[in-house]
């Protein structure tokens, strides 16, 4: 049995060390702290959290006002919410000064499930993505999680660390060392690379162990920086694999396929299929339906890997 | 552009403090604040003169009667702090930034054109002086309430003012800061409203009511103050009883005229934000000569 983690409680526990070892840590939340869990960091420092209710512009510019005097602001909601419900805000008081505030969201994806659409973020990394000077996090596991937290706190410059609602495949041991920027090899292989983030790459690799049984060598990389991504690691794939798949739980235009596209165009033309939402919002339902109807499983990747091979060849 | 004045040459040396000037001479700044504003904007063919001269008294009373602040040292932590939410009012923040000695008061002719620290809306990342990038309304007082909620967890005693725009007021963001700096119970913050009646479209009124608008304030839990928003004297009265208000936020509704000081823009809605011509100019700095 796979050892499964919760990317939001791990988030809650590493604000509360961080709040312990920082002063200048605040947290804010709207409405959505017993979800987001920054709840444990309330308990812990209450004249340091502020809940903003149900008002997430006035919360994420809040959130630049205490940036640009100095505090490390975490703001937390849904990642539907944020940037979605105040993206203008986000550009203009964030992004555009550069001001040191974390965005860190969770319910990310269409793995919210029962809820449905209105609360499942599927387009949440393509507006972040497009901010200039935005630093994009989706860690694939509680571990990766932690240490995404504490690098955002320790750098500069606005972060958007989007994080799922289930729990997650534990991926990684104490060991492993979170690089900002930097691709991880998860399973080497050069046949074909699977690029994949979040919940996906625990499919990923559920995909590449089963293609194998087939004599095919799948790489299978996370790309747990969206942006800035890690553009050798994409250009090594194409070159050595020569056929690129890319996997995420969000929409196909705006999200990692189409980075990972464009770098490829530019360095290294090779076939590539894409595993996300095609022009869709997805439905209410259990997880595990919705990523089964939407094509979002280990198979749906298997069944890429051969279709890009093909094209390959 | 107008010299800088004797006493502002030597506060740029010093640091600026409040009660420096007299009320004489804040008029005098005040008519000379209006005749760069025309100027720049007159020379740029492009920016917004309507909304930047009705609040030039606002600006006026702050920089010149009531912030501490030091122009060589604009990220001085213990400043108090003017945050423009209206942020088409450049012109008219670039003005007084330029007349306390923020920046060379020649750098104001190049107000909109490429390469200049003068962007068309404020533009914290290239104007000293310039505390927030504002230009989409709605913004400055949630802003402004993270700077003093910043403030209070330091334990520092300075004052934050913040400027909004009556048309700016339609946003509900505005509405969701009242709410939380009242609720947050911020008394170092004041928020100013340039309340002179007019929105691009026309009236306020016409647009979209804004009426009671003195009672909507008081029912979000703020103390209001009405003044009339051209009188130096109201203003900086208003400003000093703020600071006696504890517990709750303070807002200075300022009765102002849209255009004020040039006739033939005052209470003129397309002055919102069309410069000028070269011949309105020159009767305009008569006007205000």
């Amino acid at each position: 049995m796979v050892r499964e983690a919760s990317l939001r409680e791990t988030y809650g526990e590493t604000l509360v060390e961080l709040g312990r070892e920082n002063p200048d840590i605040v947290v804010l939340d709207a409405d959505l702290s017993k979800s987001t869990m920054t709840q444990f960091f309330a308990r812990a420092f209450p004249e340091r959290f502020f809940d903003c209710g149900i008002a997430e512009q006035n919360m994420v510019t809040i959130a630049a006002g205490l940036a640009s005097s100095g505090k490390i602001p975490f703001a937390s909601t849904f990642a539907v919410f944020a940037p979605g419900r105040c993206f203008d805000q986000v550009r203009m008081s964030i992004a555009q000064p550069g001001l040191n505030v974390k965005l860190v969201v969770t319910h990310g994806g269409i793995t919210v499930g029962e809820d449905g659409t209105s609360h499942q973020a599927i387009e949440d990394l393509a507006l972040a993505g497009a901010l200039p000077g935005f630093t994009v996090i989706v860690p694939a596991d509680a571990i990766e999680t932690a240490q995404a937290v504490r690098i955002a706190a320790a750098s500069d410059g606005p972060f958007y660390i989007r994080l799922c609602r289930s729990k997650a495949p534990v991926l990684y041991d104490d060991s492993y060392r979170f690089s900002l920027g930097k691709a991880v090899t998860m399973r080497p292989g050069n046949d074909v690379t699977v690029i994949a983030i979040g919940l996906m790459v625990a499919a990923a690799l559920e995909a590449a162990s089963n293609l194998s049984k087939d004599g095919i060598d799948c790489r299978v990389l996370n790309m747990p920086t969206l942006k800035p991504i890690d553009e050798a690691a994409i250009i090594k794939a194409a070159v050595e694999t020569k056929a690129i798949v890319t996997a995420e739980e969000h929409l196909e235009h705006g999200g990692l396929g189409s980075v990972v596209a464009r770098i490829v165009v530019n360095h290294q033309p090779v076939p590539m299929e894409f595993i996300a939402l095609k022009d869709t919002y997805a439905e209410s339902g259990k997880a595990n339906e919705l990523l089964e109807k939407y094509g979002l499983t280990a198979r749906d990747i298997e069944q890429a890997v051969r279709q890009v091979i093909k094209k390959a060849k | 552009m107008s010299d800088l004045s004797d006493k502002t040459k030597v506060n740029m040396e010093i640091g600026l403090d409040a009660g420096q000037f007299s009320l004489t001479e804040m008029e005098a700044i005040a008519r000379k604040l209006r005749r760069n504003i025309v100027t720049m904007i007159g020379k740029a063919a492009s920016g917004h003169p309507g909304g930047s001269l009705s609040a030039v008294e606002i600006l006026t009373a702050l920089y010149f009667g009531v912030l501490k602040h030091h122009p060589k040292d604009p990220r001085w932590p213990g400043r108090d702090r003017f945050i423009l939410s209206k942020g088409h009012a450049a012109p008219l923040l670039y003005a007084t930034l330029a007349e306390c000695g923020y920046l060379p008061l020649a750098e104001l002719s190049t107000l909109r054109q490429v390469n200049s620290c003068l962007q068309g809306h404020a533009d914290c990342t290239v104007t000293p002086g310039v505390e927030m990038s504002a230009g989409s309304l709605g913004q400055g007082l949630s802003f402004a309430l993270g700077v003093a909620l910043a403030g209070r967890l330091n334990a520092q005693s300075h004052r934050i003012y913040v400027l909004l725009g009556d048309g700016e007021c339609d946003e509900g963001q505005v509405w969701e800061a009242a709410m939380a700096t009242a609720h947050f119970k911020v008394d170092s913050l004041v928020a100013i409203v340039d309340n002179n009646g007019l929105q691009i479209d026309g009236w306020n009124r016409d647009i979209m009511n804004l009426a009671p608008f003195n009672q909507k304030w008081q029912s979000f839990g703020w103390h209001v103050i009405e003044v009339d928003g051209h009188d130096l004297t109201q203003l900086i009265a208003a400003f000093e009883r703020a600071r006696l208000i504890k517990g709750q936020p303070t807002v200075v509704i300022a009765h102002t005229i849209k255009g004020k000081g040039v006739s033939f823009m005052e209470n003129v809605a397309d002055f919102h934000g069309k410069a000028p011509t070269p011949t309105e100019c020159e009767i305009a700095l008569k006007e205000l000569a």
